[in-house]
């Protein structure tokens, strides 16, 4: 069976900075895999290059068996989609609900809107009754819901989640990241989730691997990292920093 | 162990086109020379609350107390230049993302000699070596280099150094720390705080330390205050913060992923009306 998504040495320059170092990566279907490292290590840049945003230099993207040029075509959108981190940049503020969830609809000719938005909103647990308000009259928690929605409304495989809940209170991240395993779960679909926080990742993905500087550092089953079973100094760092302030 | 600050019943309300919001409902506590964190989610009202300490509500909102004393000087009611003349001096705050709360187009050196020089009659040269010692105390390697620098060319670990160079440097009694290690990275952030916890507890400040996580305070703070709605539910030693009361609190402990607890889904918050009541 070809993985969801293959990375083969994957380098992503900027101008002359170069964010990603020859990174190889392998997911399979309806995997969760988590990215985890600190704000540089290029995870976040890591599933801007799948989606297209950024620049790739060299190296290969395949997905679902296809190896992707550097534009994406409208059936690469079907099947791949992103959550971004900051709820209030990623809706647009002077649309409506209804008009963000028709936006992916009319790009791909889909026919039956109506129901396709009713259907996502009640996935994400929102309900029709937000369906005609704008994101600055949503919390920060049901705008994620609807960004949500808007990835899923196109019924894809894979979904990339960059950091989906670092903007949330620990409550309403609590709640996000239960929606997020339930639709998962409902739709089989495919994970890969950045986050800089370790128990969010182990909670979410079965494996991991862990960035620096635009690198690889170690790839880990989320079971290695809750036994302590790590071998890179950078990993132990990162599990200790996770443990909270320590008086020395 | 002698009281530094008193706050007693304390109020901050916004007028807003659909009436009055209270932010902060009556909120006290007293804090002596120690570490206290105030926990909360947002809107709970723990920055109104630091805020209105510091004197920094805006203008529209306003205040009220029973009792708001730092040192014995009723803060409500000394005016604005005797306030002037405690920010920054006796009392300091650090905020929360150091690349908006620095002065983009002044060098983080000449910040920092500001600050003493608002405070203290010393000539320039001195005020430049203590400016640098202090850089050198929060652990820049290389002061000379740094004192020279803008904001926008450093990282936000070092911003965050240089922001608690620059409050400490006039030698305050208390610390408000608003979320001062939030916009950091989870290593550097421990960093941020063991400079933060040597130099309060050598200097034998008060510290009130404001953030949304519970587990984070609860290891560094030796008290902490829960607050929900602008409300006070609940007051504990950090220590016992697994023996917590409140079934907010609990909730909130509850709800965050941890390494190595298998829970799924994990349990989520059952808001009750009655704790804001």
């Amino acid at each position: 069976m070809s993985s969801a998504i293959a990375l083969d040495r994957l380098e992503v320059i900027f101008d002359r900075f170069r964010a990603l170092n020859g990174v190889s990566l392998d997911v399979q279907p309806g995997e969760s895999f988590g990215l985890v490292g600190e704000s540089g290590s290029g995870k976040s840049t890591l599933l801007r290059a799948i989606a297209g945003l950024a620049p790739v230099a060299s190296g290969n993207i395949t997905v679902n068996g296809k190896t992707l040029g550097t534009r994406r075509d409208k059936a690469f959108y079907r099947e791949v989609q992103m959550v971004f981190q900051d709820p209030y940049g990623s809706l647009h503020p002077r649309q409506t609900v209804d008009r963000l969830l028709q936006e992916p609809l009319a790009i791909h000719g889909f026919a039956d809107g109506e129901k396709r938005i009713e259907r996502a909103l009640d996935e994400v647990g929102l309900g029709n009754g937000f369906r005609f308000r704008y994101a600055h009259q949503l919390s920060g928690g049901q705008r994620q819901r609807v960004a949500i929605a808007r990835a899923l409304i196109l019924e894809p495989s894979i979904l990339l989640l960059d950091e989906p809940t670092s903007a949330l209170d620990a409550s309403v991240q609590a709640e996000v990241l239960n929606l997020l395993e339930e639709v998962r779960r409902r739709r089989k679909l495919t994970f890969l989730m950045v986050s800089h926080d370790l128990a969010i990742i182990t909670h979410m993905c079965e494996r991991l691997m862990v960035m620096q500087g635009g690198e690889a550092v170690e790839n880990l089953a989320a079971g290695d990292l809750v036994e302590r079973r790590v071998t890179k100094d950078y990993t132990r760092n990162l599990l200790r920093a996770s443990d909270g302030f320590v008086r020395v | 162990m002698s009281t530094l600050l008193e706050v007693e019943d304390l109020r901050v309300t916004f007028p807003t086109r659909t009436g009055l919001i209270e932010a902060v409902r009556g909120v006290s506590f007293s804090l002596g020379r120690e570490r206290l964190g105030i926990v909360g989610e947002s809107g709970s009202g723990k920055s109104q609350t630091g805020r209105a300490i510091m004197g920094l509500t805006p203008p529209q909102a306003r205040i009220s107390a029973k009792r708001l004393a730092f040192d014995g000087i009723d803060l409500l009611s000394i005016s604005p230049r005797e306030r002037r003349a405690l920010r920054g001096n006796r009392i300091a705050m650090i905020l929360q993302d150091p690349k908006y709360s620095l002065d983009p187009v002044m060098s983080i050196g000449r910040q920092i000699v500001e600050t003493l020089r608002t405070h203290e009659k010393v000539g320039k040269a001195e005020a430049r070596e203590r400016a640098l010692a202090m850089l050198e105390a929060v652990q820049i390697r290389d002061p000379r280099r740094v004192f020279d620098l803008h904001p926008h060319e450093v990282s936000g670990g070092m911003g965050q150094r240089a922001m608690i160079a620059m409050m400490l440097i006039a030698g305050p009694e208390m610390m408000i720390a608003d979320e001062p290690t939030s916009a950091l990275d989870v290593t550097v952030q421990l960093d941020v705080l063991g400079i933060l916890d040597r130099l309060v507890s050598e200097r034998g400040m008060g510290l009130i330390f404001i953030s949304h996580d519970l587990r984070l305070v609860s290891s560094f703070c030796d008290r902490v205050i829960v607050m929900y709605a602008g409300k006070v539910v609940e007051q504990l030693k950090a220590s016992e913060l697994s023996q917590a009361q409140h079934p907010y609190t609990r909730g909130l402990l509850n709800c965050m992923p941890k390494i190595g607890a298998d829970r799924h889904p994990l349990p989520v918050l059952d808001r009750k009306p009655e704790w804001a009541a």
